[in-house]
């Protein structure tokens, strides 16, 4: 007597995403924050020390948030025109802030008006900077040219006019008090040296520049502009390492994390995408509702803050360590360890005659009831929420069975309203799905057979099928796009081929050399 | 043909024993079952084949054990003859000669000297119309008698043994036939006849199947097509009898049979459910599900301890009152039709084809035994009649036997073909084959053709399957994925290749795995599965090929190909020209794996020829015309064991491996040669297993030890006949006579050095000659020097005597003294 065969469950490739260690680490923040501003967040920034309350910019105002008040626990409101990249000093006490009327602020972060005005642009001013010796202020403004400003004597040091367009980006070395970076629209990158007057290293970033981002070891930099990220070695004299085409619309904002072996940079499509450093492969992928100006990483990666053009600012927070495991502890709630001793722990005397206990198969519900010959309750089983909407393959799969004792028929009539509205809800979730499609299809035929004299009885019923209709309608127009697109693909491919001559003497001889050496082979053995 | 004389198409296992209902003995130590032209023995608790009645020269239709004699066994055949037989020793005793076709046989212990068989009707010769005869069996002591006194008891009976069974005691006999139930009290000598309407209202069928009786009780069980069960009663009245009705079973009854103290009734059919009801409470039923296949008789054991349940898939199933199954005996599975190809497993050298629904058996060819079934579909078999089922198509094996790839597929009449390709990866530890990897949907219609690479060099296992589709495919062994650690390596798809959209038939690889031959219709393409290239293609004949078959060995720049238009074209692949083509009209075309020899199986006239050649020879080397009638379209090449060493020019392609090949009535036939034969006929008899003890390791230690003890007088009994220059003889001889026989020590010693010498003779060579000869003679007369062992014992010492060529003569005469010597007084010594 052989035992019940149950049900094959066919096991389908997972979809999606592979699980790394990089998925998991970025997965592991919490619901975003939500903050609505202004308008548009231009700029984010960290402040260098604890407790790392960060600055956003956003149309006339500076806000500064600490890292877990929803509220800003200051804001900087001196603004005539829309402000420009409000920028930490590397002690945390000053922040300097451009601006569209030109005019450079300089701010104690604890008060409220202006320490310093440096006039001198004449156009707005879109990035400003500390340098590495904390007393001297980069900014690039859209009349082409950066200058360098004393902060104690609020005057100007040098003004560097190399640039053709309008420098929307720009960075100082923090390892060098007389080094920094700028970008510009006219798709350079220029290293300027304070001590020479003029540029020392020009790079050719081939779009707009839109951010610029140095590695900590100052060795490596990184540029974004239009939808390219390029990697530059400025120690082999700027030579182009990488090239990334990830995104699909402008990339306007790089950032490193905590720890430097990834590289985030987020773009006006909407997503952010996560480099590993070592080799520039994305890692990782988070979208937002829209595109993105601004993005910041808290130190150690606490929080990813990110600015949008809807004028919204999402703050993600890591979750805290017990957070994580705890919900991982509820997950892995088992029965305690004497439920599964019980009776085992009997160790048998010398004189004692086993009996050997038949092994039980143990069979899941519907295969329970498919050993019944019961198929409407094993459809029945099979169709339980947790099941249909989790693992549907299994309920494909007793369908299926079902289908192939003939027994499918049976199972499927004499339903009420309500089985027939859940057998109908799975049909539309899972009808379209390629792996369940040849299964489904056939339920579906047979659902309208049976059912078709009762058409019109139950709003809720006609209601799905109408919409099980209009899913199929959809899904007929879009195999066929999919087809004309792979008529247009064979075509492409057809003509691109060259064309070769058969040459038919060739192959011939081929054949033979292979056949001969064969035969060498075989008298070699 | 006559130069072939000595080779011969015979059968060659895989009978069926499913025919007719089995016999068990009174001992319920053995089975009986009809199986082609023999009756089997079995063993019901080792399953073994203990040994064949052999004699009956048509299908054995019945066997019944005789009701006085419960050591003897009667079987009718279709040849005419009633045969009794001693079923322990397998003797057979007389053979009743009937005259016509016998089609069952039913007896009763209250009718001594009288045997009841079913003839077809004598009036006319119309062969649907059937009567019961009794035959009074003459007491005569001749071997072959001939049984002329029949009586005619009833007459339109059914040919169905089930139909025909005696009631309480042999009183009545009640027989059924379509829609009526007659029984015949021997008493009265008058016959009731009951009968039932056609359909009932519901549509069911209302003929009989099955009949029985109860053992105690005047009550007739009845079976009927929509799967009812009727019980008799009261029917020695024409007019007040009545029935009542059982209903368990969902299509027809095929077997029904009461316990022997009537308790019980069981019954079963297709469901392959076994049931029991009681009798009188029949509301109360015991089920033994799964057993397999539909059931088709049911026997118990006269002890009422053993059940045994025939089913259809030539399978007899003993069962211990019902609660478990204790053995199964297994034949070859045989559907209507072979699907996979017949192959040869290269690991266990089993013939291997689909069998059961849903599975591949394994079939032992020497050995005559299924030896297991592998379970391809994995999937609860559903026993209803006109459902579709999942069935397997196609199967191959790599060329170490490590894995085994499958296809199954099912169609339903109007949704998609659902095709899986399965590949099966040996497992050391279990011995047998385990799911490796499921490729659901590889083509998007039926595969035509598969095989694997069979190079045994190469690094990695690949598998071509061409399909209907128009692409054939490449499957390779990956390497381990690297997610995850414990997953070993899947296949996947390799390659896919066309022709110019034209559907490729089948595929086949060169002996060294270097290139790929697929036929695409007319065309074959040659392909280079190293780099995928398209090396040439071969078109000769415009008609789609159906075979191919690249050459072996010396012959590997051969590639062969049989056409739909009656051509068997043999190509050079180094010209890539046609080498020779000629006219036959092929069905099959094969290739020996271990030798050039090609087999072609050429339809002609209804019959079917075998041609055996090597493709550089014009000359065939073996052919046979009309080997069997109709088409052959399955054979396999099954390497042999051990090599034969036959010189013989026609026979020399028979020495690496047997040609077995499947009739179109799905008879299993082989070629074999006469000194095979006499080879077999020997090792048979050496194999039968005495099951008196049960088989278990230590018995198989120790009764060797017991047989060679039997075997060793023999070598004194067959000494008598020839001069034996052997030394140990006499040594046996001293070893073996009591020690208080014996003269002194000092009397002996001087011989027995003497008789470890080497001596001088003159015919050594002629005697190893002769000892060769005599090897076989002993075996055969193993078996009766086993049962004659005992009483020749005290002969021996005078026969051994003789039988000591080593010594002088003087010596000769001296040890034949003392032997003289012992016997004369040692008798003496006892009495006084």
């Amino acid at each position: 007597m052989a035992s019940f065969k149950p049900t094959k469950v066919q096991v389908y490739p997972k979809l999606g995403e592979k699980v790394t260690q990089d998925t998991l680490y970025w997965k592991n923040y919490k619901a975003p924050v939500q903050i609505k501003e202004f308008g548009a967040i231009t700029n984010i920034d960290f402040s260098p020390v604890a407790p790392h309350n960060f600055a956003v910019t956003a149309f006339t105002r500076i806000h500064i948030y600490g890292p877990f008040s929803q509220e800003p626990v200051k804001t900087f409101t001196r603004f005539k025109d829309t402000a420009y990249c409000g920028r930490f000093r590397s002690d945390g006490q000053l922040l300097v802030a451009g601006c569209e009327d030109s005019v450079v602020r300089l701010f104690d972060v604890s008060g409220k008006v202006a320490l310093r005005m440096f006039k001198g642009h004449t156009k707005a001013v879109h990035i400003t900077d500390f340098t590495s010796d904390r007393y001297q202020i980069l900014t690039g403004s859209d009349d082409y040219t950066c200058r360098l400003w004393d902060i104690p004597n609020a005057t100007e040091l040098n003004t560097y006019q190399e640039h053709t367009d309008y420098i929307r980006c720009g960075v100082t070395s923090k390892l060098n008090r007389d080094l920094f970076i700028t970008g510009s629209y006219d798709h350079t990158l220029k290293l300027f040296d304070a001590r020479a007057d003029k540029s020392v290293m020009t790079m050719d970033h081939g779009q707009p520049v839109e951010s610029l981002l140095l590695y900590p070891s100052e060795g490596l930099l990184v540029s974004a502009g239009g939808r390219h990220v390029k990697v530059w070695d400025l120690l082999k004299g700027g030579q182009p390492l990488v090239s990334l085409k990830n995104h699909h619309k402008t990339v306007t904002c790089l950032c490193l994390s905590s720890s430097g072996h990834r590289l985030l940079s987020a773009s006006l499509d909407r997503h952010v995408k996560v480099y590993n450093t070592t080799n520039y492969k994305v890692v990782h992928n988070f979208d937002y509702a829209a595109s993105i100006l601004s993005l910041a990483l808290a130190p150690d990666d606490e929080s990813i803050v990110v600015g949008m053009t809807n004028s919204i600012l999402s703050i993600k927070h890591r979750k805290s360590l017990d957070e994580s495991k705890e919900i991982s502890g509820q997950q892995r709630r088992q029965p305690s360890y004497r439920v599964f001793v019980k009776g085992k722990n009997y160790v048998p005397k010398q004189d004692d005659y086993l009996v050997s206990k038949p092994v039980k198969q143990h069979l899941a519900k519907y295969d329970k009831q498919l050993k019944k010959f019961n198929v409407s309750k094993a459809l029945d089983t099979a169709l339980e929420t947790w099941t249909r909407l989790r693992k549907p393959e299994i309920t494909v799969a007793v369908i299926k069975e079902l289908d192939r004792r003939g027994t499918l028929k049976n199972a499927l009539a004499g339903r009420d309203e309500q089985g027939l509205a859940r057998l109908l809800n799975f049909l539309i979730g899972n009808v379209v799905d390629p792996r369940f499609a040849p299964v489904l299809v056939t339920a579906a035929e047979m659902i309208l057979d049976i059912y078709q004299s009762v058409i019109g009885q139950s709003s809720v019923v006609d209601r799905q099928l109408l919409r099980l209709q209009e899913l199929l309608e959809r899904e007929i127009d879009y195999q066929q796009d999919l087809l004309e697109v792979l008529g247009m693909l064979d075509t492409m491919f057809a003509s691109s081929l060259p064309r070769k001559e058969v040459n038919l003497h060739l192959s011939k001889r081929k054949t033979e050399s292979i056949n001969s050496d064969r035969e060498e082979d075989a008298v070699g053995q | 043909m006559v130069e072939h004389g000595d080779i011969r198409v015979v059968h060659r296992g895989g009978s069926k024993i499913n025919f007719r209902e089995p016999v068990i003995t009174h001992d319920s130590r053995y089975l009986l079952c009809a199986s082609g032209e023999c009756v089997k023995v079995f063993s019901t608790s080792t399953e073994e084949c203990i040994h064949d009645l052999r004699g009956h020269t048509g299908l054995v239709t019945g066997v019944l054990l005789k009701p006085s004699n419960h050591l003897q066994v009667y079987s009718c055949s279709a040849d005419g003859t009633v045969r009794l037989w001693d079923y322990t020793d397998g003797i057979l005793i007389k053979t009743y000669v009937i005259g016509c076709p016998v089609y069952s046989i039913c007896a009763s212990a209250n009718h001594e000297g009288v045997i009841f068989i079913v003839t077809p009707m004598l009036s006319d010769k119309r062969s649907d119309l059937f009567q019961l005869v009794a035959v009074d069996l003459p007491q005569s002591g001749d071997q072959l008698v001939e049984a002329r006194e029949l009586s005619a008891v009833l007459s339109d009976v059914s040919s169905n043994p089930a139909a025909i069974v005696f009631g309480r005691g042999g009183e009545y006999i009640a027989s059924a036939n379509g829609l009526h139930l007659e029984v015949y009290f021997f008493k009265k000598q008058k016959s009731y006849r009951f009968s039932l309407k056609e359909d009932n209202k519901k549509g069911g069928k209302n003929t009989v199947t099955c009949v029985a009786c109860h053992p105690k009780d005047d009550c007739i069980a009845t079976g009927h097509e929509d799967g009812k069960i009727r019980l008799w009663r009261n029917f020695n009245h024409k007019k007040e009898y009545t029935y009542s009705t059982l209903h368990w079973h969902h299509s027809a009854v095929s077997s029904l049979c009461f316990t022997p103290e009537g308790t019980n009734l069981l019954s079963g059919g297709m469901e392959s459910v076994l049931v029991q009801w009681r009798y009188n409470q029949e509301s109360e039923r015991d089920f033994l599900p799964r057993l397999g296949s539909a059931i088709t008789h049911i026997t118990v054991s006269p002890d009422g301890a053993l059940f045994c349940t025939s089913h259809s898939d030539n399978k007899i199933t003993i069962i211990q009152s019902c609660v478990k199954v204790s053995a199964v005996i297994q034949g070859l599975v045989k559907g209507e039709s072979v699907r996979t190809d017949m192959m040869v497993d290269p690991r266990s050298k089993s013939l291997v084809l689909n069998g059961k629904p849903g599975h591949l058996q394994f079939y032992s060819l020497p050995r005559d035994k299924l030896l297991y079934n592998l379970d391809i579909v994995q999937q609860e078999y559903i026993h209803e009649s006109g459902l579709e089922q999942f069935e397997v198509v196609k199967a191959a094996f790599d060329a170490s036997g490590s894995w085994l790839a499958t296809v199954e597929e099912r169609k339903q009449k109007d949704a998609e073909l659902e095709l899986n390709l399965k590949l099966w990866a040996f497992d050391e530890q279990t011995q047998s084959f385990v799911l490796n990897t499921t490729i659901s949907a590889p083509h998007e219609a039926r595969i035509t053709a598969m095989c694997f690479c069979h190079a045994t060099d190469s690094q990695t296992t690949m598998l071509v399957s061409t399909s209907k589709d128009g692409h054939f495919k490449a499957w390779q062994l990956g390497a381990p994925a690297h997610t995850e650690a414990d997953e070993g390596p899947s296949w996947s798809c390799d390659f896919v290749g066309a022709y110019h959209g034209l559907v490729p038939e089948c595929c086949c690889f060169s002996a060294d795995g270097s290139l790929l031959a697929v036929s695409f219709q007319e065309v074959v393409t040659v392909w280079s599965p190293a780099s995928w290239e398209l090396l040439t293609t071969l078109s000769q004949p415009p008609k789609a090929v159906r075979d191919l078959c690249f050459g072996r060995l010396s012959c590997s720049k051969y590639l062969l190909g049989t056409t739909a238009n009656n051509l068997l074209c043999c190509w050079n692949l180094l010209t890539c020209s046609l080498e020779w083509s000629t006219s036959m009209d092929i069905s099959l075309l094969l290739a020996d794996p271990l030798t050039e020899n090609m087999a072609a199986f050429c339809c002609q006239a209804g019959s079917t020829d075998l041609f055996v050649f090597k493709p550089s020879e014009p000359r065939p080397v073996f052919s046979q015309k009309a080997v069997c009638s109709g088409k052959v379209t399955r054979a396999v090449f099954a390497p042999r064991e051990e090599m034969l060493e036959s010189c013989e020019e026609s026979s020399q392609w028979l020495n690496h491996s047997q040609l077995y090949f499947l009739t179109p009535y799905m008879d299993l036939m082989t070629f074999t040669t006469k000194a095979e034969e006499d080879r077999l006929m020997a090792s048979s008899k050496q194999l039968v297993i005495d099951d008196s003890v049960a088989m278990t390791p230590f018995y198989l230690l120790l009764g060797k030890h017991r047989q060679q003890e039997d075997a060793d007088p023999l070598s004194g009994l067959s000494a008598e006949r020839r001069p034996l220059p052997q030394c140990s003889v006499a040594i046996k001889e001293l070893l073996q006579t009591p020690a208080h026989v014996l003269p002194s020590t000092s009397f002996l010693c001087s011989m027995f050095v003497q008789s470890l010498l080497i001596s001088v003779t003159n015919g050594r060579e002629e005697t190893k000659h002769v000892e060769e000869e005599m090897e076989s003679e002993k075996e055969e007369e193993d078996s009766e020097g086993e049962m004659e062992s005992s009483t020749q014992r005290p002969e021996q010492a005078s026969l051994g005597g003789q039988a000591a060529p080593a010594l002088t003569k003087a010596q000769l005469r001296e040890l034949k003294r003392v032997k003289k010597l012992d016997h004369s007084w040692f008798p003496g010594l006892l009495h006084s």
